[in-house]
């Protein structure tokens, strides 16, 4: 039982994961503040439900700089957040590997495969 | 109302529903979609988003704290990630599938169950029978008591991942964590001990949330304006309501916050069935 090389793993994982959403939170508040002077005062319509993001909401995160769009920069923060857990999904793989446990590799590898497929659909 | 107004409110509520989500190990999350759709007429689709969100946040946040006490088992949480993930990736799929009404009624009964979860939990007796499957899969370890660690073994192993891909597909189908449900697949499916189900489920939690975020992100579920201050509050909130827990004892205040979710789940079911949502 390998539950020492277990512990430093998780420990490891958890202090990735509080950096992660640290960095997430930053940039989404500076996204909101950039909001809330770009936005007018308008409150946007939630009553109703748009459908599909419109392409400006879709800016690839390293041109986000350029335009300096608030609600890009929020969905590049929500796009740190997501990626947090993924990669402590990752980080296990390599974990498992390293106790070569070929059992979770498999299933760890599996679980990565689905957030990853889910993941490129934003 | 104006927009500082419309993100202040939000804002308040996010971090209250933190804050009571916390203390009363309840779960902010599952508040939010209602208190969104409910109290401030927002589209189910857009507060499902916001909430989904905010779960990742409070999941991996929480992360810290829960692995140093040393309960968490991270085998066990991965091998039923492939179920609660997989569960998720349909969730978020039948968002778009079933209407608006049917969606607000599976969230009032999943607020009901939440709420009457919350007051039994039963304490299993030692698991340490042997399982076939249970030791091919290492879903085994021990924990801390106060009489040193105690081993256990998982059981009713097919049956607890059963239960974990339904916990998935209400995840992502309702943007909330549904660790009440993942409680009930580790709790009384797989009898371990309660400590280890709490805080794995937590970690499970992020992850599971993680595998719809794509899809709603693509499905445009996630408005920046309103996911931002939601959850901004409820990561605020969830961080202080765990400092808070370890000074004060809640009892009372869990009582309240489970009557609101039972109000909360009775006007869903009626919002939904009425057709107003």
């Amino acid at each position: 039982m390998a539950s020492e090389a277990d512990l430093k793993m998780e420990i490891a994982i958890s202090q990735m994961l509080r950096a992660g959403v640290s960095l997430a939170a930053i940039v989404v508040f500076a996204g909101g503040c950039l909001y809330m002077l770009q936005a007018h005062g308008v409150t946007s319509d939630y009553r109703h439900f748009h459908g599909i993001p419109s392409p400006a909401d879709r800016i690839p995160p390293l041109l986000v700089a350029r335009h300096l769009d608030s609600r890009s920069i929020i969905r590049l923060g929500i796009l740190l957040l997501v990626a947090t857990p993924i990669m402590r999904v990752a980080y296990c793989v390599y974990g498992f590997a390293a106790q070569k446990d070929k059992i979770y590799i498999v299933v760890s590898s599996i679980v990565l495969t689905v957030l990853l497929y889910s993941f490129f659909h934003a | 109302m104006g927009l500082i107004e419309f993100t202040c409110a939000v804002l308040l509520m996010s971090v209250l529903a933190g804050l009571l989500g916390a203390l009363t190990g309840l779960g902010g999350g599952v508040v939010i979609v209602p208190a969104l759709a409910l109290l401030f007429h927002i589209d189910l689709r857009y507060a499902i988003g916001a909430s989904l969100v905010s779960v990742i946040a409070t999941s991996s946040g929480a992360a810290v704290s829960y692995v140093r006490e040393g309960f968490s088992n991270v085998r066990i949480g991965m091998f039923l990630e492939v179920a609660t993930t997989v569960g998720a990736v349909v969730g978020a799929y039948l968002t778009a599938r079933i209407s608006n009404h049917a969606i607000a009624i599976i969230f009032g009964f999943t607020l009901l169950y939440s709420a009457w979860s919350s007051f039994h939990h039963k304490q299993n007796e030692r698991p340490r029978k042997q399982n076939m499957l249970a030791e091919k899969l290492k879903l085994r370890g021990d924990y801390p008591t106060a009489s040193g660690r105690e081993a256990y073994v998982a059981q009713n192993v097919p049956a607890g991942f059963g239960i974990m891909f339904i916990a998935g597909i209400l995840s992502g189908l309702l943007g909330i964590g549904s660790g009440a449900v993942k409680v009930l697949a580790m709790d009384h499916a797989m009898k371990l001990p309660f400590k280890v189900s709490t805080t794995t489920s937590n970690f499970m939690i992020g992850v599971t949330a993680a595998a719809s975020a794509g899809i709603y992100l693509s499905r445009g579920y996630v408005a920046p304006g309103l996911a931002a201050p939601v959850m901004l509050g409820v990561l605020a909130g969830s961080l202080a309501g765990a400092r808070l827990l370890v000074r004060i004892r809640v009892p009372i205040l869990r009582v309240v916050f489970a009557i609101v979710i039972v109000a909360l789940g009775v006007e869903m079911i009626y919002s939904g069935a009425t057709g107003r949502l």
